[in-house]
């Protein structure tokens, strides 16, 4: 009993590291890959006995920024929705994480640790339950402000959140169509064989229009460029206008957990998860017959490493759209949501149900 | 008296056009009462009054847009101008007509070789001093076609800004960097310069600094192309601003617009061409007309593709300039300068330019003195700005902020 | 450990319903009535349903909840200053209901609590495969039907927006 409790909480140490430390990482990533697009140096002032890691500890100078700045409510703000808004919103999207298989099994001392902070069996569902409920940080947090600017935020973001929570949804199914169930860990083991002996069988593959259009929806649901139009910074500000210091802290550390929660399901569900190609429990086959013993303890760091490099590639990947893409306009956002990718989706269902039945 | 101030201003407001109240007609405190007594009982309903207040990212500086909003569809804009009034005529009236020019600088100080030049033609004409070295004309048209290179690229780098695109601003100012440092190097100032001057220009031209130039212009092209394929050419940008803001030709035309948002909606006017001033009949140069290939005629996108295209024609000029510089190098750029300017009693000029953002005309007018008796400046974003709520009603808010930035106004333009 | 969690959900559902009915501002109204969803949904699970629980977070809490907090945001309700209770018939009434209700209650537990089947920790029957497997299967029928039923109400709320815009 003790032990139990002792590996979960090991356990979520170390998602909480991960997750906290990527959604710093992420602040220092936007600025120096920002720069490198931009034909310019960025930050890389902050410095601790001189070294300056190339600008790595902006991302402690900016924690402490926000912990020392003065959190100003305005007036007129209702006080108590005022000051949990932001904690709502980090809330929901930090506790999506708790599903994310980051590894198999570890066996330490006989003992079989799932590297899965929570088995659920209802899998995908409590990732929708909980992207649905981060809409309320937003649209408390904007109401509260009573702001006219900040309101017409939180507007846009709830109607743009609720409109691709649907098409979040839809986009998937014809993947769990293909892998049979909704738990996380079935689906990355699911992805672990080969298709017709060399090619690994991961989700992208046997659904790629469902990719294509899963990380879409993923980047209009954390509202991220090109979907950034409630906190269309040149237009209305954004939702957070009224916050400062640590309340705004939590709505951007909010947008980088929710980027690297995407990252994260995305690669799950369609990049094999944890699945390095060809490694088995005991080491690599490889498909033309060679195979090489590993120990449960390197087997399961490389997948833990496969995972972290493949959610990295991810966080590049939004980074870069993020600087490139102009701003959607929000009618335009609502149009697509609804009547182009919610069709697609559907005839991509139709299309998947029909090459399965032919297939049996 | 009261009442009757009451009774015109609400005529105004009746849906006749824009109102586009100047701080100078209105006595300070009354107007704060009237605004409010007026706006309480024009909007109806579940409308929202919004000020996009005079600290806005995306007003281009310091202009207050009275919005009343339907959800966020806009139904009507009242821009509040006055915010940045220096009382440019007034000082012209009380200093002598060589040390106007700082203030000329400062009118729109993002293209600020262009508003010296037209003051230093129209003291010119009023002087009668019309034969100028050589030297003289080619760099001041370089100095305004570098400088409209320069004003042309903020337009369009926040112009992307105010669509979302943050990375081709940066490009645009990169760019603009180099101009500025060319400038810097010529006249000592990054910004507001000071240089062109009535009769010539302030000072001498470095050395190499016109093969500078030259390097200038052969990096500066392949910039573009590659600035285009960012964000001229991207699916999602044409799609922003393809049938937004579409202003038609006779509007334009009705409300006095000039530079590219006239030629946006398809007027081919422009004065380099039309009724040259300097040397502008001696080079060959193409006048970009919006063609409506994407959508309507006059969109935002239109006026967008007639300043970059604006940029490659003035790359042209600049290279024909520094030709012509080369050819006339030995010359004093200084010995045109009138050692004193005392036009006769009662002369009268007007001197109409073309700088990036329209026509800007001047006119001066003396009584005899070192000092003019009247400097009145024609500023092409006044009339710019005074279509905005003619085009951007029934379109939401995201659409205006575009809008303002396709009319490209620089407030010290507007308020003087 | 079951009971415990039991106790402390039907508390936090209890309560928050309670402050729901008594709170004046129409927005913390709401966010107890999403508090005391959340501690249903607690309840689901316990009774090894986290389909249910899963399904009622994402519709209920999820998306119901947000239109209403969208409603109440935009109307801009004040909170009730000033509370008229409804005298006379309505009163007695609703006096009449509640105790009938109450009765109910009472001679329900009293009657047969120590009969009903103990909820074993038996994870099959609540789980998504099962619950789907039976919906498109034995209640394939109902569940087309509902889904025409939502359909027609979305067609008839659209209509009458659309009406009303007009």
């Amino acid at each position: 009993m003790v032990e139990g409790i002792g590996i979960v909480l090991l356990k979520l140490a170390f998602v909480l590291l991960f997750v906290l430390n990527f959604g710093g990482l992420l602040t220092w990533v936007e600025r120096k890959q920002s720069a490198l697009m931009q034909d310019r140096i960025g930050a890389n002032r902050a410095s601790i006995f001189g070294i300056r890691l190339i600008g790595l500890f902006h991302t402690i100078a900016d924690a402490v920024k926000m912990f020392t700045k003065e959190s100003f409510r305005p007036v007129a703000a209702e006080k108590f929705l005022f000051t949990i808004g932001p904690g709502i919103s980090v809330f929901f999207a930090l506790v999506g994480f708790a599903v994310i298989p980051f590894g198999d099994v570890l066996i330490i001392g006989g003992k079989e640790i799932n590297l899965q902070l929570a088995p659920l069996n209802i899998g995908v569902l409590y990732l929708f339950a909980v992207a649905g409920m981060a809409v309320y940080g937003v649209v408390l947090g904007a109401w509260a402000s009573k702001n006219n600017f900040a309101l017409l935020g939180g507007l846009r973001a709830s109607a743009q959140m609720i409109s691709y929570e649907v098409a979040l949804g839809v986009t998937i199914i014809g993947s769990l169509m293909i892998y049979q169930t909704v738990e996380l860990q079935e689906i990355v083991r699911w992805q672990g064989g080969t298709l017709w002996g060399w090619l690994p069988k991961w989700g992208v593959l046997m659904q790629p229009v469902g990719f294509i259009l899963f990380l879409t929806v993923g980047i209009a649901q954390s509202k991220r460029v090109p979907f950034d139009a409630p906190e269309g910074e040149s237009e209305i500000i954004g939702y957070f206008l009224e916050y400062s210091g640590m309340g705004f802290g939590m709505y951007m550390l909010t947008d980088f957990v929710e980027t690297v929660m995407i990252s994260a399901i995305t690669v799950t569900l369609f990049l094999g998860g944890w699945q390095v190609p060809y490694l088995m429990a005991d080491g690599f086959h490889f498909p033309w017959g060679a195979t090489w013993q590993l120990e449960n303890w390197a087997v399961a760091l490389l997948q833990v490493g496969s995972f972290t490099l493949k959610v990295m590639f991810f966080l590049w990947l939004q980074m870069t759209i993020r600087w490139t893409l102009p701003r959607f306009r929000y009618d335009q956002i609502m149009r697509l949501g609804w009547k182009y990718i919610l069709p697609i989706s559907l005839v991509n269902i139709l299309i998947t149900g029909l090459i399965i039945t032919l297939l049996k | 008296m009261f009442g009757n101030m009451f009774k015109k201003k609400r005529y105004l407001f009746e849906d006749e056009g824009v109102m586009v109240v100047d701080m100078d007609q209105t006595a300070g405190r009354y107007y704060d009462e009237a605004m409010k007594k007026l706006e309480i009982e024009s909007y109806q309903g579940d409308e929202m009054v919004v000020n996009m207040g005079p600290q806005h990212p995306s007003t281009h500086g310091v202009l207050r847009l009275e919005l009343v909003l339907d959800g966020e569809v806009v139904k009507k804009t009242t821009p509040h101008i006055g915010y940045l009034h220096r009382n440019f005529e007034k000082h012209a009236e009380n200093i002598p007509y060589n040390e106007v020019i700082p203030f000329c600088d400062r009118i729109d100080y993002i293209s600020s070789m262009n508003q010296g030049m037209g003051y230093a033609l129209a003291v010119e004409k009023l002087i009668g001093l019309t034969e100028l070295p050589e030297k003289v004309e080619y760099m001041r048209v370089l100095c305004c076609e570098l400088n409209r290179i320069a004003s042309h690229l903020i337009a369009i780098g926040t112009f992307g800004l105010d669509v979302g695109a943050i990375t081709p601003f940066l490009w645009a100012f990169r760019d603009r960097e180099q101009i500025l440092d060319l400038l810097e190097w010529l006249t000592g100032a990054r910004m507001l310069y000071n240089y062109i001057w009535v009769g010539g220009l302030a000072r001498e031209v470095p050395d190499g600094w016109d093969a500078k130039v030259r390097e200038f212009v052969d990096y500066f092209e392949p910039k573009m192309t590659e600035f285009n394929k960012l964000l001229t050419n991207n699916h999602i940008f044409i799609k922003r601003t393809v049938d937004v803001g579409v202003l038609p030709e006779d509007v334009a035309v009705s409300y006095g617009c000039t530079g590219p948002v006239l030629r946006g909606s398809g007027v081919k006017w422009d004065l380099r061409k039309d009724e040259p001033y300097s040397y502008y009949d001696k080079f060959e140069f193409d006048v970009p007309v919006g063609e409506g290939k994407f959508g309507p005629l006059g969109s935002v996108l239109d006026r967008y593709l007639v300043r970059i295209e604006e940029i490659n024609q003035s790359v042209r000029i600049i290279r024909q300039a520094l030709d012509g510089l080369q050819q006339h190098k030995g010359q004093d750029v200084r010995s045109a300068i009138p050692r004193r300017i005392r036009p006769a009693d009662g002369a009268e000029a007007y001197v109409r330019s073309e700088t990036p953002r329209g026509e800007l005309g001047y006119l001066i007018r003396s009584d005899g003195t070192d000092v003019p008796s009247r400097v009145k400046a024609r500023s092409p974003c006044f009339s710019n700005i005074s279509v905005i709520d003619d085009i951007s009603r029934g379109g939401m808010i995201a659409d205006l902020v575009i809008i303002i930035g396709s009319l490209d106004i620089v407030l010290g333009c507007i308020d003087r | 450990m079951i009971p415990i969690l039991f106790f402390f959900f039907a508390a936090v559902a209890i309560a928050s319903g309670i402050m729901m009915i008594v709170h004046r501002n129409p927005i913390y109204c709401a966010l107890f009535l999403i508090l005391t969803l959340f501690a249903v949904a607690g309840l689901y699970v316990l009774l090894n349903a986290p389909f249910i629980a899963a399904v009622h977070i994402i519709v209920y809490a999820g998306a119901i909840m947000v239109l209403f907090l969208f409603v109440i945001m935009l109307l801009d309700l004040k909170s009730e200053t000033s509370r008229q209770r409804p005298g006379g018939l309505p009163r007695i009434l609703s006096i009449i209901m509640s105790g009938v209700l109450l009765a109910e209650l009472v001679l329900f537990l009293r009657s047969g609590t120590a009969n009903l089947p103990l909820v074993e920790g038996d994870l099959i029957i609540g789980s998504t495969k099962e619950i789907g497997n039976l919906l498109f299967t034995e209640y394939l029928f109902p569940f087309e039907i509902t889904s025409v039923l939502l359909l027609s109400s979305i067609i008839g709320s659209v209509i009458l927006a659309r009406l009303k815009l007009k």
